[in-house]
């Protein structure tokens, strides 16, 4: 098990994504190539941003599928980042279940 | 290029300001004010702030009438006229009670912004309530511009605090390639207007076709920021080539919801309007005593789910907090 502390690495404000994005391929992707659980101690963090999340675990979710969260735990969430960890989860994973249905690309041009 | 600073220029109103614009010659530009009174909304200072930017760098000349309008003292201490390289008139030897603000500033890299958002909460002595959406759209806002905008002077930013009906206004400008510019790399977009739409929508990015965006971009920010002002009971504004977007307010006991669609909204699209640039986005948002910015982000996330299509499964109940 590692423990990634994301205040340490980001201060209070967790908005910076090339550090969302290092934490993605450093940590959490090596560690679940090998069954190891990574837990994101968000202790400290006071307020983080939809894009600092999505950088960090949007594409191992879409990569992995849901059982990716078997091998994540997110500790020390206050109920705003919390909330933004949620929707993230939940959008990735949907979002995933549609690529496989839109398989070729659409025409997203207003209708 | 043109700009007239008139008396008042807020988002409800912001038409007459945009529509005085003349951008036809890039390489110098005139400023002029109301002769007795500029009250306007910090947008209009950010895309001021950065045509002199964009002209001066390059090496056109920038010229303007000042008149000693009673709120000068605010234009210098927000530091437009650095920015223009106009000379004022007069000095601020004392410290003005102009109220709470950012004053304008220039990001053109991932450590501008760090350090923007780190000087922000002394700068305004406010409440976490008040610093944290100021602190929330910057970001979001300033990372599309560094992202995606090529703009040559990056981000002008600015904000004001007013503490008497707790609200917040918020500008941000770029001199880059526009939402139509960014949007038509991915996606189908004819116009200005269809590209500004489209860039609302949740999961629509301008760095991917791919619904949801890809590893690094979502496509949520505009979305997110439209919601914070929505969710406020308050404008917002997109203003890229020649169309914008205004989110108006929601009618007095009319339902206040979050659409995926901006066009559900109660908005007015102004198109045809003389072509700025690159892009502005214009925010306010109104600040509660106790108002948690959490539960404001909360509802946000609840709107978003709804836009994808029909939600088979609850998947964020999965994950685990400890």
């Amino acid at each position: 098990m590692i423990t990634v502390g994301i205040f340490d690495l980001a201060s209070d404000f967790a908005e910076d994504k090339d550090v969302a994005a290092k934490v993605r391929d450093t940590k959490i992707r090596p560690a679940l190539e090998v069954g190891e659980e990574v837990i994101l101690d968000f202790t400290r963090v006071d307020l983080t941003t939809q894009s600092f999340i999505h950088a960090m675990i949007s594409d191992v979710l879409r990569v992995k599928g849901e059982e990716a969260l078997d091998g994540i735990a997110f500790k020390g969430c206050q109920q705003g980042v919390q909330g933004i960890i949620e929707t993230v989860i939940q959008y990735s994973l949907e979002t995933t279940e549609d690529r496989d249905l839109d398989a070729g690309g659409s025409d997203t041009r207003p209708s | 290029m043109r700009i007239y600073v008139p008396n008042s220029a807020w988002i409800f109103n912001i038409s007459g300001f945009i529509g005085s614009l003349d951008p036809t010659d890039p390489t110098s530009l005139h400023v002029e004010f109301h002769p007795r009174w500029v009250s306007v909304h910090p947008a209009v200072l950010a895309m001021t702030a950065c045509a002199g930017l964009l002209v001066r760098q390059r090496g056109g000349t920038v010229t303007g009438d000042v008149p000693g309008v009673r709120s000068l003292p605010y234009l210098i201490r927000m530091g437009l006229f650095k920015f223009l390289d106009l000379d004022p008139g007069r000095e601020i030897t004392e410290h003005e009670p102009a109220g709470r603000f950012v004053p304008l500033t220039q990001i053109q890299d991932n450590a501008q912004l760090r350090s923007t958002i780190t000087d922000l909460v002394p700068l305004l002595h406010a409440p976490p309530e008040v610093a944290a959406p100021i602190k929330y759209v910057f970001s979001e806002m300033v990372r599309n511009v560094l992202e995606h905008s090529a703009s040559p002077v990056g981000a002008v930013v600015c904000a004001q605090y007013f503490k008497r009906s707790n609200r917040i206004s918020i500008g941000i400008a770029d001199a880059g390639i526009g939402v139509h510019g960014s949007m038509s790399r991915f996606h189908n977009v004819r116009t200005a207007q269809e590209a500004i739409t489209l860039a609302m929508r949740p999961g629509i990015s301008g760095a991917t076709s791919r619904l949801g965006g890809n590893e690094f971009n979502a496509g949520a920010g505009l979305f997110f920021t439209k919601g914070i002002a929505a969710l406020s009971h308050n404008y917002f504004l997109l203003y890229s080539g020649d169309a914008a977007f205004e989110l108006l307010k929601v009618r007095e006991g009319e339902l206040l919801t979050l659409n995926a669609d901006p066009r559900l909204d109660r908005h007015r699209y102004l198109t045809g309007v003389p072509s700025w640039p690159g892009t502005v986005v214009g925010i306010d948002i109104n600040v509660e005593e106790g108002q948690n910015f959490a539960d404001l982000l909360d509802r946000i996330r609840t709107a978003y789910s709804v836009d994808l299509k029909t939600r088979k499964k609850v998947y964020y109940k999965r994950a685990r907090f400890l």
